[in-house]
């Protein structure tokens, strides 16, 4: 009668203090240049080491240029802090991928595809996104500097137990209906704090049938509806997915993990603190309105009124619609845009990236719109590259970029220009989030897709071939598992 | 770090839903690689027009000098968004010592807790209420009392209990911080790594 949580949860739990949290043990840290400095700044103040240098990943994604980036990096500052991160990795004996390494790119790509995300693994990084790694069946957040240090000192966090909640999705998704569209309905459904205090299971034919980049895009925008982290149990999709990949197992280990694996479910007499129930047929393209992901909204459907909102959240509300430029009650369908991002950690893995390829293949982006395409990672650019999908782009007139957080949360230099509309394929609309005063929109890589073309904002499901779409998309993926 | 017991002040009415912490310390001033000076930067794009500091922006509240204090009150969903610490030292550098609102985010709650920032979760009616007494009278004290666990306001004879664990309370009350804690208990991690194996 345990849940899949539960199981990982147990196995981790080093004390319980009476009255407080649980010591609770960390097998892998990944860390980057943003929320890592002051941690190591922190040791050495204190004169520790980094307690398990080999349980530590680094990566150089936040604050790096996604173009040239043979070149020195142009900004001070975030040269200087890039500069720190290899530092302190070289320091402490801490394995980093940073500029220039063929294994580059965003932390929430790059460990699942090297494989060192499985299962019923616990995982922590200093950035909330961190709960993607749940889509391997591992309890996987985000965590402060001062957590950093403490995982980096010991090894450990001091953890209390969150409630659990299992949303559980059934049933066929419409075509041109995919992850990105379950997650922003999910987050419309319950709010920008409706999972706030729990750990999100997610479950149901729906998610099963998903790929394990789908699923990673499902558990990376957890943290959006306030939750720690989300996490799917473990099947045979994943261990497709792990079999083969550099850090993963091998051979006979891999076979033994298979068998411990297949374990991490959540028994059928388990029970939730909330349990949520979603149809995924009802799911039409999603997209946003405002200024947090749960402002979310069909794309044929109208913001909604100010009589429909709360007394209590019209001033947030109206802030929202203010910021953003757009008037209550309008219909969201046509809205123009001017820039289109496809990137981060949500949305920038090689089956984004093919899909969005496959959709814009002999179309040409609208005279108006600016599209910069950000792969997740240097494999992911060099396979696409491989794919010709490089090709594709160019002669589409989209950007296809070099690995990095970039315009997703436009900490270098790839900002919206203020007052622009930015369909984008990333996890967050705050205000000023992709730059001062940009407007964001987001939705999944094939309503971008559609926006690069259209330049404005329409529904993809008019503009599918359905079967072929789907079918190759399924091929794609099977030549993948197969490599 | 410098323990906290009780805290007497006015405050500093930010009247908002969902309050991110990219709206309390933007990306891009998360580029330094110290701990110190994230104040200044404080709601950034609240305060200043154009990202001028010569532009404040008249209706935000900290431009507003009827309004000063140790005590930050927000409204539901504090901190939600990303998990940058910047976000907690940048409120605590900036004078606070206490946030009250109705609803934290996880992330933001721990990070807060980390940096001896007190976060006080209150019902919804009595946010409502401290948002209502000190519109009216700004010059209103608050008390916060971590010892008794209790926020009040003397002066409209109003007071509630907020919660916090026992283990956090007595690293407020002394200036513990978790990575004492962990190290002292060094030797069972190590033999729960040995355990594992």
């Amino acid at each position: 009668m345990k849940t899949l949580f539960d199981k990982i949860w147990e196995k981790h739990v080093v004390q319980q203090i009476a009255g407080g949290p649980s010591v609770f043990y960390i097998d892998k840290h990944f860390i980057h240049e943003v929320t890592s400095p002051q941690a190591f700044q922190g040791l050495e103040k204190r004169g520790l080491p980094v307690f398990r240098p080999q349980q530590v990943v680094a990566t150089a994604d936040h604050n790096v240029p996604t173009l040239n980036q043979h070149l020195p990096i142009r900004e001070e500052l975030s040269r200087r802090q890039v500069a720190t991160l290899i530092e302190n990795c070289s320091k402490n004996n801490i394995e980093l991928y940073g500029l220039g390494h063929p294994f580059q790119g965003i932390v929430h790509v790059i460990g699942p595809e090297l494989g060192i995300t499985q299962p019923g693994m616990t995982i922590v990084c200093g950035d909330s996104h961190t709960s993607t790694h749940g889509a391997f069946g591992a309890i996987a957040f985000g965590i402060g500097t001062s957590e950093v240090e403490m995982v980096l000192a010991t090894q450990c966090l001091m953890q209390s137990k969150p409630k659990l909640m299992r949303i559980n999705v059934d049933g066929m998704l419409q075509n041109g209906v995919g992850a990105k569209d379950i997650i922003l309905y999910i987050i419309s459904q319950i709010s920008a704090s409706g999972a706030t205090g729990y750990f999100v299971e997610y479950a149901g034919s729906a998610i099963r049938a998903l790929s394990m980049e789908a699923r990673m895009t499902i558990c990376n925008m957890s943290i959006e509806m306030g939750a720690r982290g989300g996490l799917i149990a473990p099947d045979q999709t994943t261990f497709n997915y792990i079999k083969g990949r550099l850090f993963a197992p091998h051979g006979e280990l891999f076979d033994e993990k298979v068998a411990e694996w297949s374990q991490l479910f959540t028994d059928a007499d388990a029970t939730f603190d909330k349990e949520i129930f979603i149809d995924a047929a009802a799911i039409e393209p999603m997209i946003t309105y405002g200024t947090n992901p749960g402002m979310g909204i069909p794309v044929t459907g109208h913001i909604p009124a100010l009589s429909e909102v709360e007394a209590s959240e019209r001033p947030s509300f109206e802030k929202a619609l203010h910021y953003m430029g757009l008037q209550p009650g309008a219909a969201i369908k046509d809205q123009k845009v001017d820039y289109v991002f496809i990137g981060s950690c949500t949305n920038s893995r090689i089956e984004d990236l093919r899909q969005v390829a496959a959709f814009v293949k002999g179309k040409h982006k609208a005279d108006s719109v600016e599209v910069w395409v950000v792969p997740g990672s240097k494999q992911v650019e060099n396979q696409a590259r491989a794919e010709g999908i490089d090709k594709i782009f160019e002669a589409a007139g989209f950007q296809l970029r070099q690995p990095g957080c970039s315009a997703c949360l436009g900490m270098n230099e790839d900002k919206i220009p203020a007052g622009k509309y930015c369909i984008s394929t990333s996890n967050r609309n705050f205000e000023g989030r992709q730059g001062p005063n940009a407007r964001t929109l987001l939705a999944s890589p094939l309503t971008a897709a559609l926006a690069a073309i259209t330049g404005k904002v329409d529904d993809i499901r008019n503009y599918l071939e359905p079967v072929v779409i789907n079918e190759r998309w399924r091929m794609e993926n099977e030549i993948l598992v197969n490599q | 770090m410098k323990a906290i017991s009780h805290i007497s002040s006015t405050v500093v009415p930010v009247k908002m839903e969902n309050i991110d912490t990219d709206q309390i310390i933007p990306a891009r001033f998360l580029k330094a690689t110290s701990r110190d000076g994230f104040g200044k930067n404080l709601f950034r794009d609240w305060r200043f027009e154009n990202d001028d500091e010569n532009q404040p922006r008249k209706d935000f509240v900290l431009n507003n000098p009827v309004y000063r204090g140790k005590i930050l009150v927000a409204g539901k969903n504090f901190g939600c968004g990303s998990s940058r610490e910047h976000a907690a030292w940048a409120i605590k550098d900036f004078g606070f010592d206490v946030v009250v609102s109705s609803f934290f985010a996880d992330i933001f709650r721990n990070n807060s807790l980390n940096n001896f920032l007190l976060p006080v979760q209150v019902t919804e009616a009595f946010l409502q209420q401290i948002f209502a007494i000190t519109e009216k009278d700004p010059a209103t004290v608050v008390e916060v009392d971590i010892p008794s666990q209790t926020i009040s306001i003397p002066s409209a004879g109003l007071s509630a209990s907020f919660d916090i664990n026992a283990y956090k309370k007595t690293c407020l009350l002394n200036g513990y911080d978790d990575i004492d804690y962990l190290l002292s208990i060094r030797k069972e991690i190590e033999q729960y790594e040995t355990n594992r194996r």
